[in-house]
């Protein structure tokens, strides 16, 4: 009998939401604990076993000068390196200050900014250690969760679709809000894995999945200027959770620029 | 004008209980109802769930009901949804398997639905797409179980288009607006000053039978007469066009023409177009494993020329811009079909140029295409 893989789950800056999404498992999570050791995972125990680790979940991006250390050390000790969520996959909604000088924001947020050692981006864990595979979502969905340890465990592909929502949106038959509505939507430029649920509520895609593997936002950001979507408002839609990712942070750029 | 043997009419006041017998028989009626402002295809409870009175304005990327003016049951034309939903679903369980104590496994086809379809309002471009499919998936050596179940058992209301959307074209690619075969029962609504009926022509021994239940009589010269009029007023507002005489060998010939490149800047490469089509038919299968890896399940689902998965061989996927993509969707819906399949891809129902969130034309694509050799 070979010994279960050792799971750790690790945070860096982020809101647990994501690690949340394991605890969220419940019904599975007895399953999950029957076929793998979770050795470090400060969210649901104190209880640490020490590294290696066959897998690390990781969540959250690097905005201090120690987390990029840390990512490194978590990445020896990880055989296997999972990101999971907006912040770790495109840096979060923290990746706004991408667009700013921290420095001036300390001074107004902070009394004593001279106790914050803090880096002047927020960056996805990618762009400091090599990773296996990267969850997106904000927050991450349990299923999509559940299938990536799965895949993991059975030694698979993960059936981790980076086509559009609206792929989503058609498979379980809701009516293109943008088309029938002229709701501005996020969708054809977003990766699916939520299920496409906010147009299933009339209510735009929000873009929580990150851009999709061909996102083409000139053409949208053109249809949405039609559609009357007014400029500060198409900035708002890019400049979410996932505003670091390389294609939505080059949409609010030239959507900046034409504005001038 | 030469009278069809069998012509006959059925009031606006008794065709409720047509719901009632197919309900009856053990089929679930399918139909055109009103959700949150748009016409879907959605299982009906009776007549009442008709779109009565509406009708849609529709063209490239845009769509919005609006009221006739009249109750008409079937005054619109088509929404995002067609009859693929339903013979073709777009996610389907294939069959699953459990390993066996001895080290060994055992497998299990899935049972799909117990339900029988009655499809009530099936226009003639879509009835079309149906028999397009069917030549896909029940033709030559391989049948589709779930497909061929499903329509076989599926009765057909067609309904005659009494007038069309600006996205139509039914006309040009020969699909419409009449429905000519393949029908179980074919309905053509007519409201003329007070009267509201439709003219019923059986196209199968169980359209026949299902109209035995209804009270019904001998069409009349003038209700046949009607009925012809409303397929002309069709035919006089269809809002799209193509022409199709040499399309197959201008595409081939046009492989390498620039307006790729401008589709490369506009085409968001979605695939809302491939999922809203009635004929496109692809898919790929999934196999899922539950946590014990003792348990495995092989899923079908819908999936589309324009993702690059799709596409995806050892070393990366074949079609990687999206000017390839739609290039391979345009050539594949109206040329490569007539040598693979002896008819188009293409019925001209336009839920592709209307369901683009960015109101990609084929029609005007293929007319660029087409001027662009002068
Ligand atoms: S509602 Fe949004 S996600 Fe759905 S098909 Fe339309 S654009 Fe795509
Ligand atoms: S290609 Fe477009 S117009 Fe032709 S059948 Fe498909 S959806 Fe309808
Ligand atoms: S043609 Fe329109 S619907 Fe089709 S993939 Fe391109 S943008 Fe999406």
């Amino acid at each position: 009998m070979t010994e279960k893989p050792k799971l750790a789950v690790w945070k860096f800056a982020s809101c647990d939401g994501c690690q949340l999404s394991l605890l969220d498992c419940e019904d599975e999570l007895l399953a999950v604990a029957d076929r793998i050791t979770i050795a470090n995972f400060m969210e649901a125990s104190s209880n640490v076993i020490d590294g290696p680790y066959d897998l690390s979940l990781v969540e959250g991006s690097i905005t201090t000068p120690h987390d990029r250390e840390r990512i490194r050390d978590v990445r020896r000790q990880s055989k296997f390196l999972i990101t999971i969520g907006a912040c770790a996959t495109a840096g979060g909604i923290q990746a706004l200050r991408n667009f700013t000088d921290t420095r001036e924001l300390l001074s107004v947020v902070y009394a004593s900014p001279e106790y914050i050692s803090t880096l002047n981006t927020s960056t996805p864990i990618s762009e400091h250690v090599k990773i296996d595979f990267e969850l997106r979502g904000c927050p991450i969905n349990k299923t999509q969760l559940l299938e990536v340890i799965n895949a993991f465990l059975n030694k698979r592909k993960p059936n981790v679709s980076p086509h559009s929502v609206c792929i989503e949106c058609k498979k379980r038959g809701t009516a293109c809000i943008m088309v029938a509505h002229g709701t501005a939507c996020m969708g054809p430029v977003t990766q699916a894995g939520c299920g496409a649920i906010c147009p299933s509520y009339n209510r735009g895609c929000y873009g929580c999945y990150g851009p999709m593997e061909a996102p083409n936002t000139s053409s949208l950001v053109k249809w949405m200027r039609n559609l009357g979507v007014p400029e500060d408002e198409l900035l708002r839609m890019f400049k979410t959770y996932n505003v670091g990712a390389e294609s939505f942070r080059c949409a609010v750029e030239r959507v900046e620029g034409e504005d001038k | 004008m030469t009278k069809p043997n069998n012509a006959f009419v059925i009031q606006r006041e008794d065709l409720h209980i047509l719901f009632d017998v197919l309900i009856e028989r053990g089929y679930t009626p399918v139909g055109p109802t009103v959700r949150e402002a748009v016409i879907v295809y959605d299982e009906l409870s009776g007549l009442e769930d008709l779109p009565e009175g509406w009708a849609e304005e529709q063209d490239a990327g845009t769509y919005s009901l609006k009221r006739r003016g009249d109750n008409a049951l079937f005054g619109f034309n088509n929404g995002p949804h067609s009859w693929k939903n339903y013979l073709f679903p777009s996610r389907v369980k294939l069959w699953e398997g459990d390993k066996t104590e001895d080290g060994g496994f055992t497998v299990k086809s899935a049972v799909d639905t117990q339900k029988k379809f009655a499809f009530i309002g099936v226009r003639a471009c879509d009835l079309h797409a149906i028999q397009v499919q069917d030549k896909v998936f029940l033709d030559g050596e391989y049948r589709d179980p779930i497909y061929s179940k499903r329509r076989e058992e599926a009765l057909v209301i067609a309904v005659n288009c009494g007038q069309a959307a600006k996205t139509c074209f039914c006309t040009s690619m020969n699909t419409g607006p009449r429905v000519s075969d393949g029908y179980d029962l074919a309905l053509t609504e007519i409201l003329d000053n007070d009267q509201h009926y439709f003219l019923a022509e059986p196209g199968s021994t169980s359209g026949f039978s299902l109209l035995a239940e209804i009270p019904h009589s001998e069409a009349s010269q003038e209700a046949i007469a009607a009925a012809r009029g409303c397929t002309k007023q069709a035919q006089e507002q269809m809002g799209r066009k193509i022409d199709i005489s040499d399309v197959k060998e201008m595409l081939y010939r046009n492989y390498d023409n620039d307006r790729w490149d401008e589709l490369e800047k506009r085409c968001l490469s979605c695939g809302n177009c491939t999922m809203a089509c009635p004929t496109c038919f692809c898919s790929k299968v999934e196999d899922v494993t539950d946590l014990t890896g003792n348990h495995a399940e092989r899923w079908r689902e819908w999936e589309s020329c324009f993702t690059m998965d799709f596409s995806y061989i050892h070393g990366g996927s074949v079609r990687p811009t999206t000017r390839s993509r739609y290039r391979q969707w345009l050539v594949h819906k109206l040329a490569a079909w007539l040598d693979q399949f002896g008819t188009s891809g293409c019925v001209g129902c336009g839920r592709c140029i209307t369901w683009c969130p960015v109101g990609i034309d084929l029609t005007e694509e293929v007319r660029l295409l087409r001027n662009s050799e002068n």
